[in-house]
């Protein structure tokens, strides 16, 4: 599988904005409940600010509507295992 | 123990004058240090407030004995305000941006208020401010007036390395100061300065600290006589100044004699800070070496911060020169006499013990495994004696603890620089032997990149169980064989082991009772395995047969040899070349080892081994592998002549006709370009299409010349057989030695370069020809004339500089590299860490995979467990 799918044969002309999740090198967010984001912290046996961060006015953190304190999820390609799981925690 | 703190911040600033009287314990106002009966003088540069170094004496000012004392400044009073060197070059900043009138900063009130502003925004990022900083600076040295008091400006003239003349007039550091002092809190916040901390007025010194006595001890020597540090030397000289110049300005003196002192105060103040300011000479010793003042002990690669804490000299370790040994296991390090009886390794002696350590001390430190030190249960440490060693060894008891000399069996760490990867640092078994070279296995080198051309190794002891289970468990030669970068072994046979096990494989040549004695004389094999067969009522045996003798049994493993011609259709196990290797549980049956089974970086067999088996099996062939590769090379006999690279006077007329036709077509190449009748290739200019084809034609004939020397050259040349098993060399080497050395080449074309329309004044301008760009047509051995040895001395060029350029630059690459990497940790869970324990990656490399313990995820492994299950269900 290439890394650089063909682009979408949909013609979306957005001028002001688009959605940087529909770009092909924009990884999938994935806003996670805080029942979920308990769950993760958990599993790694960490408290939430030894996570990775993002900003929450990362225009992919914008675009599912996070909030400062949220955990969202990054599901991204990898060469090595196909796919991998970041997990990233929302702050100002 | 001291309590582990965190560090919330830290706040770079100046120090200002009361700070440094605040923190001084004693004001020095004499330049003697002792006095007659060598005791310190008060007020003096040695004044007992300042610390201790004298044994046995306590601290005036905290009560330590040496060694907890840190010591403690005193300060220096200076007459006159001096000028510090580091800051020469702020203090012109500011001064030519402030007015010389009302000291404020030369902006309008907006502009500073635009540049506060910026300034504080990338203080709260946490970013560097010295863009916006530096533009206020230049901005305000524009005005020539001052916009508050409209006082005109004057040129402020910087004179390395400590002068600013205005008008002509050299400003003296008072004036400076005076000038400084006076700038507005809120301007010295736009200069990007916080005025709690740092105000310009504290870039001059008017107080100058005294480093305790800790860090300048003087030294007794054999005579008696006293010999101080060197920064207490240019102490001396300071206070003597300062004295000098408070007399004669008390005096009224003359105000050129006030200007000569100024400056020599300044000077010996200068050389205090650093010793090697441009334009200044340096302060010299009486012999005429110059002082190592503050800076110098701090800058550089001996300096404080590479040489003392970022890397320090280490006890418990040795350095000589290396040598090879293969009869040692790849796990051993042969290790001289006289090293083994300096190192020791600490003992505690218990009920067990006891008699033991007895032995051990009776035999003193002059015969080897003996005792250098024993330490009593009171911690007192008694240096153990031919004379007292039987006495010392009757006082052993438990609680006793005893330096034993490194013995065999010890647990040692070795290491070559640079040690770039893990492999570097590697863990043996110690085997004392005699001379005065480490010995290693030559096959543990490809990891340590060790050779035995003069290479130095060091051998760290180390002294705690701790260390020495980590040692033995992570860190030994056998559990490192498999290397973390792709996977594979990293040990194994390299030149002659591989030539070995190549002859003595390669094909079926029968060895008598008596040759396979001799290969397996160093071999515990009780029983030959039966014979292949007869010839002349003698029975014989084949290499295969003698090398299955150490595989291990139940290892079965195809592969295709590192010889293997790879032809169109793999003939697989019926090879006509002996190229393709079948095991059956433990049996060589077909193929040759060669670099593809037991070489370094490749060693199938070692890496199945080890998967299948342990690691201590794998070392255990290994130790096998390098001496019966060794027999096979002696029971063969090899060796490599000028001889060897001789070809049949048909060859040598074939090759000559090949280099002929290729120049010839190229004279066509050039005529068909001067023509116009050549076409160029897509997207090439017709100059470029000419070079490609030439260099293409030249290319194709030096592979056709090898092609024929090849042909002329088999298996019973000993150049091929190196070349063909992977052991040293590569067929191409073989052909410039033997057909045609080829074309030179810089970045990748031809030779173009030297005199105008030619490369060299034997050719004509516009040649383009063969000859005329580097084409060296003989081969080594036939020697060069003398515009090919020309030419190849441009292309060797061209590579020594590439080595020397990769070096530097992958070596600084990898600094880089390891100081942002090294304190990251993966932790048991997987996961990624650095030291507060923030995440760095949720899984190792993303798949939580270590290349050394995986086994290329390939279907040959799950063909393979089903044939092993299947084994053991029919058994």
């Amino acid at each position: 599988m290439s890394l650089f799918a063909a682009p979408s044969k949909e013609k979306v002309v957005r001028v002001t904005k688009f959605a940087v999740k529909d770009h092909e090198m924009v990884p999938e967010h994935v806003l996670l409940t805080p029942e979920e984001g308990d769950e993760v912290l958990k599993g790694f046996g960490i408290e939430a600010p030894k996570l990775p961060k993002i900003h929450v006015s990362d225009p992919a953190a914008r675009e599912i509507g996070a909030k400062v304190g949220d955990i969202i999820k990054v599901l991204r390609r990898s060469t090595t295992a196909k796919q991998s799981i970041f997990y990233r925690l929302v702050i100002d | 123990m001291t309590v582990p703190k965190r560090i919330g911040k830290i706040r770079f600033g100046l120090i200002s004058p009361q700070e440094f009287r605040k923190m001084s314990v004693v004001k020095i106002i004499t330049a003697d240090t002792y006095d007659d009966d060598g005791f310190p003088i008060e007020m003096g540069l040695m004044d007992p407030r300042l610390g201790v170094i004298d044994p046995g004496l306590r601290c005036r000012s905290c009560g330590g004995r040496p060694g907890e004392c840190p010591g403690h400044f005193g300060h220096i009073d200076l007459i006159a305000p001096v000028i510090h060197v580091g800051f020469a070059k702020l203090i012109r900043k500011v001064l030519r941006a402030i007015c010389r009138d009302c000291s404020r900063l030369m902006l309008k009130e907006n502009e500073k208020n635009m540049y506060l502003e910026q300034i504080q925004t990338l203080e709260r990022l946490g970013q560097m401010t010295d863009d916006v900083v530096n533009k206020v600076f230049s901005e305000a040295r524009k005005n020539k007036n001052c916009p508050y008091c409209g006082a005109p400006q004057q040129e402020i003239k910087f004179e390395r390395p400590l002068s600013y003349i205005e008008e002509g007039h050299k400003l003296t550091p008072s004036d400076i100061r005076d000038r400084f002092e006076k700038i507005p809190d809120d301007d010295i916040q736009v200069m990007g300065m916080n005025p709690a901390t740092a105000r310009p007025e504290w870039l001059i010194l008017t107080v100058l600290p005294v480093p305790p006595v800790t860090m300048r001890p003087s030294i007794t020597l054999e005579s008696g006589q006293r010999s101080e540090d060197d920064l207490t030397h240019k102490l001396v000289d300071i206070i003597r100044i300062n004295q000098r110049f408070q007399e004669n300005r008390e005096a009224g003196a003359p105000q050129l004699i006030i200007e000569d002192l100024w400056e020599l105060l300044q000077y010996h103040i200068t050389t205090f800070l650093d010793n090697t300011v441009s334009g200044v000479p340096p302060a010299r010793h009486r012999s005429g070496r110059p002082l190592k003042t503050l800076s110098q002990r701090l800058k550089g690669k001996e300096g404080r911060f590479r040489g003392s804490l970022s890397g320090k000299r280490v006890n418990f370790s040795a350095r000589t020169v290396i040598s090879p040994d293969p009869n040692l296991s790849i796990n051993e390090v042969g290790v001289p006499m006289d090293v083994a009886m300096e190192l020791s390794v600490p003992m505690l002696a218990n009920a067990r013990n006891k008699e033991q350590i007895k032995t051990f001390v009776r035999r003193g430190p002059d015969r080897h495994p003996g005792v250098n030190y024993v330490t009593r249960p009171d911690q007192r440490r008694i240096k153990v004696t031919d004379k007292n060693c039987e006495e010392v060894a009757e006082q052993i008891d438990i609680g006793w603890g005893v330096d034993r000399q490194l013995a065999d069996g010890d647990i040692v760490l070795f290491n070559r620089q640079p040690s770039l990867h893990r492999m570097s640092i590697m863990s043996h078994r110690v085997k004392v032997m005699p001379y005065k070279t480490f010995r290693l296995n030559p096959a543990v080198c490809p990891p340590y990149n060790a050779d035995f051309d003069g290479d130095e190794m060091n051998m760290h002891v180390p002294q705690k169980e701790e260390a020495r289970a980590e040692a033995e468990i992570l860190m030994r030669v056998q559990e490192n064989i498999l290397s973390p970068r792709f996977g594979g072994p990293i040990i194994g046979g390299i030149h002659d082991y591989v030539t070995g096990s190549f002859l003595l494989t390669h094909g079926t040549k029968p060895i008598d009772r008596q040759g396979v004695m001799e290969l397996l004389k160093k071999f515990e094999v009780s029983e030959l395995p039966a014979p292949a067969g007869v010839t002349d009522k003698k029975p014989y045996w084949t290499g295969k047969q003698v090398f299955s003798l150490i595989l291990p049994r139940g290892l079965d493993l195809n592969f295709k040899a590192d010889f293997c011609y790879n032809c169109d259709v793999c003939k697989g196990e019926d090879c006509e070349n002996d190229a393709f290797v079948v095991i059956r549980d433990g049996q060589l049956l077909k193929g040759t080892i060669d670099a593809e089974a037991v070489g370094a970086f490749k060693g199938k067999i070692t890496d199945r081994i080890i998967k299948e088996f342990s690691p201590s099996v794998a070392s255990e062939f290994l130790d096998r592998m390098t001496r019966l590769a060794l027999r096979g090379i002696m029971y063969a006999g090899f060796s490599f002549g000028i001889d060897d690279e001789d070809i049949p006077k048909e060859a040598a007329e074939q090759i000559d006709d090949t280099t002929r036709t290729a120049r010839e077509k190229v004279q066509q190449l050039i005529e068909a370009y001067n023509a116009g009748e050549l076409e160029p290739l897509p997207g090439r200019t017709l100059d470029e299409t000419l070079e490609m084809r030439i260099m293409q034609t030249l290319g194709k004939a030096r592979d056709t010349a090898g092609k024929i020397a090849g042909r002329y050259l088999g298996l019973d040349n000993s150049g091929v057989v190196m070349a063909v098993s992977g052991a040293r060399g590569s067929m191409l080497n073989l052909t410039q030695m033997a057909a045609c050395v080829g074309q030179q080449s810089v970045r990748g074309e031809r030779i173009k370069r030297g005199y105008a329309g030619r490369t060299l004044p034997h050719f004509r301008r516009g040649d383009l020809g063969a000859e005329a760009h580097g084409f060296v047509e003989s081969s080594y051995k036939d020697g060069l004339n003398p515009t090919e040895f020309f030419f190849h001395a441009i292309g060797g060029r061209e590579g020594l500089v590439d080595t020397a350029i990769r070096t530097s630059q992958s070596g600084y690459l990898q600094r880089r590299l390891v100081n942002a990497l090294q304190d990251l940790e993966v932790k048991y869970d997987g996961t990624v860490r650095e030291t507060r324990g923030m995440i760095v990656q949720f899984q190792y490399g993303e798949d939580g995979v270590d290349a050394s313990r995986r086994d290329y995820a390939s279907t040959d492994n799950v063909l393979r467990i089903i044939k092993n299950v299947l084994k053991k269900e029919s058994a």
